[in-house]
């Protein structure tokens, strides 16, 4: 890959704007040593794991899920689908993902180097030396380039290894070159849209908006035409999936993204030469002078803070939750064909009968919504931690504002949202079903999975809670009792784990089987459970020193 | 007479872990007092605003405002200061006249007028979102807020630190304005001018305890006043006297230059001494809170690290 794209990395020895190029690529290596190397397994360990993983019946199960409109936005334009083989399936199922992933480890690269740099004015220090104008971002460009080709390189001997030589080198390559290339246009985007907006966040926003596109584009064209048509073509993901690898490979579509990385860098080493150090060409738009009548209790500040962030996992739990109701027949087909082969399978979705798996297979889903809402509701009860870290509790808490109504008031809206996330959850997934003509189960049990689920995962809120207000610095370890009912959840009956080990996990006091009644003993002891860590929380929260930098 | 000071820390101890942030401190302000809390960085004066402010748990010792106690009346203490800390942190994505807002909301109302006369004074643009502001800007946000309260107390924690001389005239004629409608305040600073421009007393805190205590003039006699005279005599013999210290002498047009530090107390004997050697011209200097501030913490640190700046 590095050969591919090496016209892109103008040469450090070229001009004195670019004077420090090398001392700054080391340097960044140095200090992301560690992240890059976690994407870089992760990466890597996605592609070696898909290699091995499908048997024969497993795949002829997805090839049908692949064929609907669902599984074509998620998937690929479905080459070689009659012939579903490993490498097909990868290519076909794995590049919107494998880009998704590069995609945004490209613009978070490219926008921690530079704009975040300057926006922090760190890189001013860095600029005060004898450093071109252009070396920080050529820089992050050289590295974010380096490690996309390590990525592509010992992914391509991965696939190559793992398939037991099965999977062709030439083809492997094409599809992790192809992949790289692909998410370097995402990576070449915000380097353009650093040179435009004046902070890091807008910046980041329009990468990742610039893949949504991508995404949109591909998945319309490929529904309306097997292989894609011209809108497929547009797209940076549609590019990588165009090189057919393990179908027919062909390597001129690689150009497309060579020549897009070239552009978009002149585009930006034009638009750079033309703006000032820390501004940006278009000039942050000013707010409101007053705030409005609604902002004036610190329940109104948590929510005004946490809203956005509520509303893009509302919308993406929504819909992801809905096209796995839509896949829920081909799910039904493709998981009984492939628990007939596999006891593994059948232990932890509850066996072959058709109904069995389909509950056994929606209560998986549920416990990954469900999951997904605990991890929110964590990560949203640490915004109270960030508040009095940063100092700005402080500014509330020296104004007539008790402990308990500043504390309460960012459960409550945590509390709120994780419980309305679940209700979106399970009603997306129940719209979704019932468009494909899965009338049962009905919205009866649907329901139920809501509201027992809510309580279970206010215990999750409770015990954040507990820790962050009795000692903040534990707050992490909420995430230990997640791992563990996702654990539990998933492979409890493979493991066979004593009684008392999974009723550790909240999630194990709800019903095994989906919509199945409650006990009301178990939801009375959860609902118990969480109304007590949250009332310890209050009272630890009240007793302690606030933290402060 | 008893009045109810307005701030009153008695005997005040706090550790973290094994650092002894405040170790005994003492500190009163009277009603309508301006009062300054002088500390090198680290002595411990935030540390001591945050127990006022029932932000922190004080391990032993008293510590009231208005008479109720700091940590348990916190909330009902709250609804008459206003504070401004140091280093002001604002929510990233509210510009800083939905700041000042939210702030007087938790308050009371907003005085509309009042506000918009703050912002124009301290030359701040509400419109923007606080993650644009610099620091200094930052500072006038919780300036504004705070000024735009109607309070009886203002906890000031090092308020000018980013803000250029001409907004620390600003900032000094409002604390004015407030002292004189019977505000009391509280100015925590390591910058020695600013206590002296505003402060009807001060309190020297280090190392977590209150090391001098007094109004402005009570700590000059304290202190020592610098001399320089020009004398036709030999000026060695005032050397020898008691409470002069630092002699220098050296050949001036029509005598000799010499310049001393002089206790207080041995002013009259110095002076004395000199007429006694033939006058020509004479310049004392009162001591600045600079020197007050040397002699607390120059002697005893290596030079450069002293409050002073």
């Amino acid at each position: 890959m590095s050969a591919l794209a090496a016209p892109a990395v103008p040469r450090p020895s070229s001009g004195s704007t670019l004077t420090g190029t090398g001392r700054l690529v080391r340097f960044m290596l140095r200090r992301d040593r560690v992240r890059l190397s976690v994407w870089t397994l992760s990466v890597v360990a996605f592609y070696a794991y898909f290699a091995d993983a499908m048997g024969p019946k497993a795949r002829a199960a997805r090839a049908l899920v692949m064929e609907t409109p669902a599984g074509i936005v998620m998937g690929g334009p479905g080459y070689g689908i009659e012939d579903y083989t490993v490498g097909v399936a990868i290519a076909n199922e794995g590049i919107t993902w494998v880009v998704l992933a590069l995609g945004i480890m490209s613009v978070l690269h490219v926008v921690r180097h530079t704009r975040a740099e300057e926006e922090s004015s760190r890189s001013e220090l860095v600029r005060a030396a004898p450093v071109g104008r252009h070396a920080p971002a050529v820089a992050a460009i050289v590295t974010l380039l380096a490690v996309n080709a390590v990525i592509a390189v010992v992914s391509a001997l991965a696939l190559h290894g793992a398939s037991g030589r099965e999977l062709p080198l030439a083809d492997s390559f094409g599809l992790t070159v192809g992949s790289g290339l692909s998410a370097m246009v995402f990576g070449a985007v915000a380097v353009v849209a650093c040179q435009v907006t004046e902070h890091g966040r807008g910046a980041t926003g329009i990468g990742l908006a610039a893949y949504g596109w991508a995404l949109a584009l591909r998945s319309a064209g490929d529904i309306q035409e097997r292989h894609g048509n011209a809108l497929s073509w547009l797209s940076p993901i549609g590019w990588a999936q165009q090189l057919r690898a393990f179908v027919d490979l062909r390597w001129w579509p690689v150009a497309l993204p060579v020549v897009a990385i070239l552009l978009l860098l002149a585009l930006a080493a034009f638009l750079a030469s033309r703006r000032d150090f820390g501004g940006g060409l278009v000039a942050t738009r000013g707010g409101r002078a007053d705030a409005s009548p609604s902002l004036r209790s610190p329940l109104a500040l948590a929510w005004r803070q946490q809203r956005s962030a509520f509303r893009w996992t509302a919308l993406g739990m929504a819909a992801l939750w809905y096209a796995s109701g839509t896949l829920l027949p081909e799910i039904m087909e493709m998981g009984a064909s492939g628990a007939a082969d596999n006891e593994m399978f059948q232990a932890v979705f509850g066996g072959s009968d058709p109904a069995v798996f389909r509950d056994g297979f929606l209560s998986a889903m549920v416990l990954f919504a469900a999951l997904t809402c605990a991890a929110y509701a964590i990560v949203m009860s640490g915004r109270a931690g960030a508040e009095e870290a940063a100092g700005r509790a402080e500014a509330v808490l020296a104004l007539p504002v008790s402990r308990s109504r500043w504390f309460g008031a960012h459960l409550v809206v945590v509390g709120l949202s994780t419980v309305a996330l679940v209700a979106v959850s399970c009603y997306a997934m129940w719209v979704g079903a019932v468009q494909v003509g899965m009338g049962e189960p009905g919205l009866a049990a649907y329901t139920d999975v809501f509201w027992t689920h809510s309580v279970a995962l206010l215990v999750y809120l409770g015990l954040a809670a507990v820790l962050y207000a009795w000692a903040p610095s534990l707050a992490p370890a909420a995430w230990l009792l997640l791992v563990y009912a996702f654990v539990v959840g998933m492979f409890g009956a493979v493991f066979d784990l004593p009684e008392v080990a999974e009723a550790i996990s909240p999630l194990d006091w709800l019903p095994a089987g989906f919509g199945e009644a409650p006990e009301a003993a178990n939801m009375v002891g959860l609902a118990g459970a969480a109304g007590v860590l949250l009332a310890l929380a209050f009272v630890g929260f009240r007793r302690r020193d606030l933290q402060s930098s | 007479m008893t009045v109810t000071p307005a701030v009153e820390i008695h005997d005040l101890y706090k550790s973290f872990g094994r650092v002894q942030a405040l170790d005994g401190l003492h500190l009163t302000v009277l009603p309508g007092e301006v009062a300054g809390f002088l500390g090198p960085n680290g002595a411990g004066k935030s540390t001591a605003i945050r127990v006022l402010l029932g932000l922190l748990r004080a391990d032993s010792g008293t510590a009231r405002l208005f008479g109720g106690e700091a940590w348990r009346d916190a909330v009902a203490l709250h609804r008459r200061l206003a504070y401004v800390p140091g280093d002001v942190s604002l929510w990233p994505n509210l510009t800083g006249g939905e700041a000042i807002d939210f702030l007087g909301r938790l308050r009371g109302t907003v005085d509309k007028k009042r506000k918009a006369g703050l912002l124009e004074r301290f030359e701040l643009d509400p419109t923007k979102k606080a993650r644009t502001y610099s620091k200094g800007n930052r500072q006038k946000v919780a300036l504004v807020a705070a000024f735009s309260m109607d309070a009886d107390l203002l906890i000031l924690d090092e308020p000018t630190s980013g803000l250029d001389p001409l907004m620390e005239a600003v900032f000094t004629q409002y604390v004015r304005e407030a002292a004189a409608q019977g505000t009391s305040v509280l100015l925590s600073s390591h910058i020695l001018h600013e206590v002296e421009k505003v402060c009807d007393t001060v309190t020297i805190i280090r190392n977590g305890v209150s090391v001098e205590s007094g109004t402005l003039d009570e700590l000059r006699h304290l202190t020592r006043s610098n001399v320089t005279a020009v004398v036709s005599g030999d000026p060695s013999g005032v050397g020898r006297l008691a409470g002069v210290h630092n002699l220098a002498a050296a050949p001036a047009d029509g005598g000799t230059r010499v310049t001393f530090d002089v206790d207080d107390a041995q002013v009259g004997a110095a002076m004395a001494e000199l007429t006694a050697l033939g006058l020509h011209s004479l310049t004392a200097v009162p001591p600045s809170l600079e020197e007050l501030f040397m002699r607390h913490y120059g002697e005893a640190l290596p030079a450069g690290t002293a409050g002073a700046r």
